[in-house]
Order: structure tokens, then C-alpha cells, then sequence
């Protein structure tokens, strides 16, 4: 008797997960078909326009921009400092977001409304405002101010909300009987984070992550009244392509930046591997 | 829900069509562009100028910003019919472009509306006694100033330093050797004038380079510092030129700009006036001391040859002396 | 319990050191020299109009980005089609462009005699530099990533047997998205607009370079907030930035107040 209802009921219920999961193909080329415009007015254009500009001056001046010592020594900075924030974020941003989201605290609601505030303020305001906390008249006696440290320092104030934001809504979703569950059956505080919390967290903090690197690589408005920007020391990468504009070289500043942004993408889809590999339990 | 989603859709539209319906201004438009900072001269000579019969009727858009963006932005279009920069360099940038006349200079007072020169701010009361460029290269003394690279202030301040070590007797080897000798005892290279002046009040460095002028406005807006003007000093022309397209009241506004009610309001507001006779004016008696500072030299000397010539031997990014400069300084091999 | 008073601690003491204290910072130096200079910027019209553009070019970006972001999400999680991973990471390109480049970008693009579509726009009298619609691009383009990546973890965390159940039951297409797609991401989109609205309101370096930076007409909250600095009007620079971030925090509020209730079941 049950054989022939199982089979009655899978057949159309594999058709629907057809259409439910996979999605009908006309509505599929029609939403890509939407998103692809959008995008391609946005940010394809520009950036095509970009990379036709950098060839200006032939492969030759290209190079010749790209490999200069200070050009280099901008990058490398760049990418030094923002692998540092985004270390940073990814564990602190963390455990903000799990703060937020599962304690108690009077002023919670309070802290849970600023945190994007980094985010609406001018940069030159967030530069400015961590120069008096943290430079040379600093009340705390912390003089961060024109040193490396101090990339890292607007760094992280401009890319705060980005794993904290990003985690939250998925801390929200999270059922919290599976931890409940695996901590009747004996586990520990932290193997019930490692097995069960984390590999639920990883796609969102991941997604956190991307954001910040991101921001982090292209960020120029707090960096530079906070850095310095010496050449070859406190230069960032943003700084020097501005530099080559304001000298009247925009082939030179879009060589560089399409170099940052060759190395942004890379970096992004190494990410999204990465985030692919975490989830693969789902997709088993 | 739903309603959410309809003003989600409908706000952009009535958004973007409510800042289409602007009204138009009637009567004659002056686009005045001009650098970051003489905002409040400009706007007494403007409401003046409303009150003259050339000026009837007539109204002014502003924009302020770095001299070299403002420069690029009329070059990509920015309706301009006045532009008022803080180099001839970036004039020079717009006759390229064809939106300014290739005879700029040859104008009434070379079209320069106001002077000022290269000093330096050193802290309330002078404590590391700071008072000539040497002095800049001392151990030990920490100096602030743009990058000449992004900043057409610092590129006044390099040429002047240069400059000053020439005219006191040293050649063209000893002086680039000074100049890089100074660089060492940069502490911060901001990318505009601005930061650089926010970077000096925020309490780093000893001794901050930039425009007289700069310097007063710091002061008045409250902000500690001395003014030291070092001998010889580079004097700053900004000119101030109409472009092509704009309309007669623009030429009319410089003329104005040039007469001497008006070149005593920026010598009260610390710019030094082209139309010298208006300091002998008892009521400026105080800025007549004050501007009576010692030598300068301009932009014209045989030691620059002039904009163009100074700009591609000092700051091209190839082959600019500021290149091996700032390589010398922070370079690989430091 | 001693574990969740560390986190707590520590928590706290990172946004104390990076977050509240600049914060409180703000508020200081917008006050310390009382109330005058404070009215005094927030009052004068060039200063109201320059809230006014960048509100505009705030409530035209953020709902674009963000039926983008619903849509990318969507696509991403629930469908197959090939360059997925080129998709996600393009999204998030946007953001690892400096300021400076996006306004060269636009120049490049739109500049009347030199750029790409340059001349045709300027002979049908269509201005996008200097002007609205180079705000509207510029903010755009710095807010796009916001809401897909909220969007897309949650998504894949809540999977779609809900759908299915509903597909079973006889709901559309439509029907579903709207009552339970919707709904169960609503936590993620909130943030996403929380983020992207943030984001807009904030933006400078682009925005200074193609907006002309002309008063009272394409001046936005932050090129403004930049002019007063110029001029050394501190507290009015902090004051104008206070409002951007009290505006912010209004919008998260009525976000959390007025989110799209659970659907039914």
C-alpha cells in the first residue's frame, strides 16, 4: 500500500523541486537579463573605460608606472594593511555580531544603532576625528597618528560594520537547538562553536570579509589625513593613483588602479572559493 | 508590505523628477570656480559687485575646490565663465583646452587679481626659532607640507625653497641637495593644503609651509599658531580669468576685482593687493607692516622660466627632479 | 557565564576604542564652542540645499541597489547559470575602487567633448556631469554590493524547503516570494538598506569630483562638510556630519520598527 503513494507523491514533488529550486529558465535569463543591465550601466561601463584608459600609454608606460619603486611600495602597503584589518574584523567583527545578537545588555539597542555610523560619516570627519583621539594632542595617550598603525587604525573604523552586519542576520536565523542538542549530548563550549556555530557563521562572516577587503584596498578619504602619506612609507595605494591624476596622468593612475583591482578581483574570487568550499555540506 | 514596495519604486521617479523642475535663474549667470579657500573675500566682492550697474541683475554660482581638480573639472565641463586658481599652471591647463585665451597673461595686471607669498607657521611663540629656510633643514625640525605631486600649494613651496637656496648664492647642484635635505625633515605629505594645515593644527610637526594668506585665514578662525615669512621668500600670483563663452559681466567682475575699493578688501583679508598704491590707505596701515616682509622672486625668473617649464623640470612624474627627490628621502634604498 | 562576560568585554572594548569613543569625539567637537556656530551651519540654505541633493540621490540609490541586491541574491543562491562566482565577485568590485578613480572613471565616460558618450549627450542637452545624475551614478556605484551580500548567507542558511511546501499547496510564484522569500529575509535586507543608506550618505571622494562642487546647487551634506573644514569652521563640519549620522541611525530605526512581519505559520 505505502509503495505506490511514495511514488504517486515523489514524482511531482521532484518536478516542483525543479521548479522551486533550480527556478524556471525564463525567469532565470529575465532576472539576469535585469541584473546584467543594471551592472553594466554601473560599474561594467566605468570600468571598462578604466582599463581603456590605462593602455594609453601603451605597455611600455604601463609597466614602466606600474613596477616604479614607489608604485610598489604603495601596493604591497595597501594589501598589507588590509589583510591585517580584515584579520581583525573577521574575529572581533565576530564576536561583536554574537554579542549583539544572543547577550543582554542595558544600551544594547543603543550600541546596535551606531554601529553603521563609520559608514555615514564623511570620511574626512572619521580622519579628522581619530587625529584629535589618537595623534599627537591625543586625551588617551595614544599618538597612532602618521605611522603605519594608523592605516590600520581608519582602516578598521571605516570597515567596522562589515562582518558585524553581515553576521547578524544569520546569528538571527540560527537555531539555537542544535547547539542546545549537541550540548545535552556532552559537548563542550568550544566544539559546539567549532562544529555546529561556526560552519553556520562562515558564509556570513565570509561575505563580511569580501566587504571589508574590499573597502579596505579603495579606501582614500580618512587614510589620508590620519597616514602621513609619505612616499614609500605611509603611501597608500589610492594616495599615489591620486597623486598620478593630480599630475595630469590619467593613464598612469588608471595602470595602477587596474593593477589594485586585477589583485581586488583575484583576492575576491579566492574568497568566494573558499565560501564555496565551507558550504559544501549543503550542497551534498 | 506591499506599500513599502511601491515607495520603494515610485521615490526614485518623483525624486528624480522633482530635482529635474528646478526653476532656472532669470537674467545673466557668472560661474565663478575658483580655488579652496578665498570663499570669503570673493563673496564681499560678489555682494559689492551686485550693487554696481554692471552688476544688476546679475547672479553668481560658486564652487570651491583644489586648484588642479577645479582645472580638470572645467576641462571636463564644469560650466565656468570665471576662473579664479591658485597657480598659472592650471590656466595654462585650461588654454590647452581652448576654454581660456593662450594670451591669459597679456591681460590687465597680468590677469592676476591678488598676490600672496610662501611662509611658514611655526607654533605660538616661535619655541624651535624658525626663521629662515635653513632653518628648515636643521636636525630635528619636523616640517609639514603637501605633495607636490597632488598639490599646487606644495609645488609654490618646493620652487620656493629651491629658489631661496640659489638666491643665497648656492648653484643648481647645492640647491636640489637643500631642497632634498629639507624633504628629509618632512613629517607628513598631505594631498592638498587643507589636510596639510589640519595636519600642523592637530599639533604634529614644528613648522607648517603654505600660503601667507592661509595662514591669516587660520588665524582668524581661531587657530595658534606665528607667522614667520623667510628671506627671500617665492611671491604667489592667483589669477583670476574670464573664459571663453562667458559672459560681459564676468570681464566686468574683474575690472571690478582690480579696482582699489576692492584690492583693500584683499589686502584686509590677507592677500597682498596687485594695485600696490592701495596699502599707503591709512585704514590698512597695520597690513602694510605686516606685508612688508623682505625680497621675493616669482614664478618668472630665470631660475624657473616660467610655469610650464618649472612644472615639466620639477614635477613630471618621469623625469621630474621631485621624482628622484622623494625616492632619495623614503626610497628602497633608505 | 564567565564566557559570555569575556566576549562581552571584549566586544565592548573594541567598539569603545574604534566606535564610541570617535564618536563621542564627534558630538564634542560639534558642541565645544556651544550652540552658535552649530545653528549658524546647520541654518544657512546653501547647507539645507546640500542635505537636500544628497537625500535625493540617497532615496533614488537605495532602492535600486537594493531590488538589485534581492534580485543577485536570488539568482545566486536558487539558480544555476554559468560565471556564478564571476557574478558574486563582481558585485563586490565597486567597493575596492578608490573614490578618486570612480570620478575618473565618470569623466571618462561622460566629460561633453572627450568622453564616450560625451557628445552625444551634450547634443541632446542631457547633462550627467556636474550635476544630478553624476551624484546619483557615483552614489550608485559605491553602494552596490550592501544588500546582495546580506542577502546571499541568509539565503543559503534558510534553503527553500518552505517553498517547496507552498509549491505543494498550490502558491504561484509570486506568491511565495512575496509571503515567505520575502519575510523570513527580512533581518538580512534590513541591514542591507540599513548599510546601503549609510553608505550614500556618506559618500565624498566621488561625489567632489563630478558634482562640480557648486553652492547651493550640487553641493551634497559631505562636500559640504569638506568646505567648512577648508575654512576652518570645525564645529560646522562636525555639526553637518551629526546630522548625516542621526539620519542613519533614524533610518535603522523605522527599519526595525516598521520590518515586514513573520509569514503565516
Amino acid at each position: 500500500m505505502e509503495a505506490p503513494a511514495i511514488s504517486t507523491v515523489a514524482a511531482p514533488a521532484a518536478r516542483l523541486s525543479r521548479k522551486v529550486g533550480a527556478g524556471g529558465r525564463a525567469s532565470t535569463a529575465l532576472s539576469l537579463g535585469v541584473i546584467s543591465t543594471f551592472l553594466t550601466i554601473v560599474v561594467v561601463l566605468p570600468l571598462a573605460a578604466l582599463v581603456w584608459e590605462s593602455k594609453k600609454s601603451g605597455s611600455h608606460g604601463f609597466w614602466h608606472i606600474v613596477s616604479s619603486p614607489e608604485a610598489v611600495a604603495a601596493l604591497k602597503l595597501t594589501f598589507g594593511a588590509a589583510v591585517v584589518v580584515v584579520l581583525i574584523n573577521a574575529v572581533l567583527g565576530t564576536i561583536t555580531a554574537w554579542v549583539l545578537v544572543r547577550d543582554d545588555f542595558r544600551g544594547k539597542a543603543l550600541v546596535n544603532a551606531v554601529i553603521d555610523l563609520p559608514f555615514a560619516l564623511p570620511t574626512i570627519v572619521a580622519g579628522l576625528t581619530l587625529l584629535t583621539l589618537y595623534g599627537p594632542r591625543s586625551p588617551v595617550g595614544v599618538h597612532a597618528a602618521f605611522t603605519r598603525a594608523a592605516i590600520v587604525l581608519a582602516l578598521c573604523f571605516v570597515t567596522l560594520p562589515f562582518v558585524v552586519r553581515t553576521v547578524q542576520p544569520v546569528l538571527h536565523e540560527l537555531d539555537v537547538e542544535m547547539e542546545e542538542a549537541a550540548r545535552s549530548l556532552g559537548a563542550g563550549q568550544f566544539a559546539v562553536f567549532r562544529r555546529i556555530v561556526l560552519p553556520n557563521l562562515l558564509p556570513g562572516i565570509l561575505s563580511g570579509v569580501v566587504l571589508a577587503l574590499a573597502r579596505a584596498l579603495g579606501e582614500i578619504g580618512s587614510v589620508v589625513v590620519l597616514s602621513g602619506n609619505i612616499p614609500y612609507h605611509t603611501e597608500v595605494a589610492s594616495v599615489f593613483i591620486f597623486n598620478q591624476i593630480e599630475t595630469g596622468y590619467p593613464d598612469y593612475a588608471a595602470a595602477v588602479a587596474i593593477v589594485l583591482l586585477a589583485a581586488a578581483f583575484v583576492l575576491l574570487l579566492a574568497v568566494g572559493g573558499l565560501r564555496f568550499f565551507a558550504t559544501r555540506h549543503e550542497r551534498a | 508590505m506591499r506599500r513599502l514596495l511601491l515607495v520603494a519604486l515610485i521615490l526614485p521617479v518623483v525624486l528624480a523628477s522633482a530635482s529635474a523642475a528646478q526653476a532656472h535663474q532669470a537674467g545673466t549667470t557668472v560661474n565663478l570656480v575658483a580655488y579652496s579657500t578665498p570663499k570669503p573675500v570673493l563673496q564681499q566682492l560678489i555682494s559689492r559687485f551686485g550693487q554696481t550697474a554692471a552688476g544688476k541683475g546679475v547672479s553668481f554660482s560658486q564652487s570651491y575646490g583644489p586648484s588642479g581638480s577645479q582645472a580638470r573639472a572645467i576641462v571636463a565641463g564644469q560650466p565656468a565663465s570665471i576662473a579664479f586658481l591658485s597657480t598659472g599652471l592650471d590656466i595654462d591647463t585650461l588654454a590647452d583646452a581652448g576654454i581660456a585665451s593662450k594670451n591669459w597673461d597679456h591681460a590687465p595686471y597680468s590677469s592676476i587679481a591678488a598676490d600672496s607669498v610662501v611662509a611658514f607657521v611655526v607654533r605660538k611663540g616661535n619655541p624651535k626659532h624658525i626663521h629662515s629656510w635653513a632653518d628648515l633643514t636643521k636636525k630635528g625640525v619636523q616640517v609639514v607640507t603637501p605633495n607636490p605631486f597632488s598639490s599646487g600649494s606644495a609645488k609654490w613651496n618646493v620652487l620656493a625653497a629651491y629658489g631661496a637656496a640659489r638666491k643665497s648664492g648656492m648653484n643648481d647642484r647645492r640647491a636640489v641637495q637643500f631642497v632634498t635635505k629639507l624633504f628629509k625633515n618632512v613629517v607628513a605629505q598631505d594631498s592638498s593644503g587643507s589636510n596639510a594645515a589640519n595636519t600642523f593644527f592637530s599639533g604634529k610637526g614644528d613648522v607648517l609651509i603654505t600660503y601667507e594668506s592661509e595662514a591669516y585665514a587660520a588665524f582668524a578662525a581661531g587657530q595658534e599658531g606665528t607667522l614667520v615669512v623667510p628671506k627671500p621668500t617665492m611671491l604667489i600670483e592667483l589669477p583670476m580669468v574670464a573664459l571663453k563663452d562667458a559672459p560681459s559681466a564676468a570681464n566686468a567682475f574683474i575690472t571690478y576685482a582690480h579696482a582699489p575699493k576692492q584690492q583693500a578688501i584683499f589686502a584686509a583679508n590677507g592677500y597682498r593687493p596687485v594695485v600696490k598704491s592701495v596699502l599707503t590707505r591709512p585704514n590698512l596701515a597695520s597690513w602694510k607692516s605686516k606685508y612688508n616682509t623682505g625680497p621675493t622672486f616669482n614664478i618668472r625668473d630665470r631660475l624657473f622660466g616660467g610655469w610650464r617649464r618649472a612644472n615639466r623640470v620639477w614635477f613630471d612624474p618621469n623625469s621630474g627632479r621631485m621624482v628622484g627627490i622623494e625616492r632619495t628621502v623614503g626610497g628602497p634604498s633608505h | 557565564m564567565l564566557r559570555r562576560l569575556g566576549l562581552r568585554a571584549v566586544a565592548l572594548g573594541y567598539l569603545v576604542v574604534i566606535l564610541l569613543a570617535p564618536l563621542g569625539m564627534v558630538f564634542y567637537r560639534t558642541f565645544e564652542k556651544g550652540l552658535h556656530p552649530v545653528w549658524q551651519a546647520l541654518s544657512d540654505p546653501d547647507t539645507l540645499h546640500a542635505f537636500q541633493v544628497t537625500l535625493i540621490a540617497t532615496g533614488i540609490a537605495v532602492p535600486l541597489n537594493t531590488v538589485f541586491g534581492v534580485l543577485c541574491a536570488l539568482a545566486i543562491v536558487r539558480r544555476r547559470f554559468p560565471g556564478k562566482g564571476l557574478l558574486n565577485a563582481f558585485i563586490d568590485l565597486p567597493l575596492a575602487v578608490s573614490p578618486v578613480v570612480i570620478g575618473l572613471c565618470l569623466f571618462l565616460l561622460y566629460a561633453p567633448r572627450t568622453g564616450w558618450f560625451g557628445s552625444w549627450l551634450s547634443a541632446h542637452g542631457i547633462r550627467v556631469l556636474f550635476a544630478l545624475p553624476a551624484i546619483v551614478l557615483a552614489t550608485v556605484f559605491v553602494s552596490v554590493p550592501f544588500v546582495a551580500r546580506e542577502v546571499i548567507p541568509t539565503l543559503r542558511e534558510l534553503g527553500n524547503e518552505q517553498e517547496q511546501a507552498a509549491a505543494t499547496l498550490g502558491a504561484t510564484r509570486w506568491q511565495r516570494f512575496w509571503r515567505i522569500t520575502l519575510p523570513s529575509i527580512r533581518w538580512a535586507v534590513i541591514y542591507g538598506v540599513v548599510l546601503t543608506t549609510a553608505r550614500c550618505l556618506g559618500e565624498y571622494g566621488a561625489v567632489a569630483v563630478v558634482s562640480g562642487n557648486i553652492q547651493g546647487q550640487t553641493e551634497t551634506a559631505t562636500t559640504r562638510v569638506q568646505e567648512l573644514t577648508q575654512n576652518f569652521q570645525t564645529a560646522g563640519a562636525f555639526a553637518v556630519s551629526l546630522v548625516l549620522a542621526a539620519i542613519a541611525i533614524l533610518v535603522l530605526v523605522a527599519m526595525t520598527v516598521i520590518r515586514p512581519r513573520e509569514g503565516a505559520v
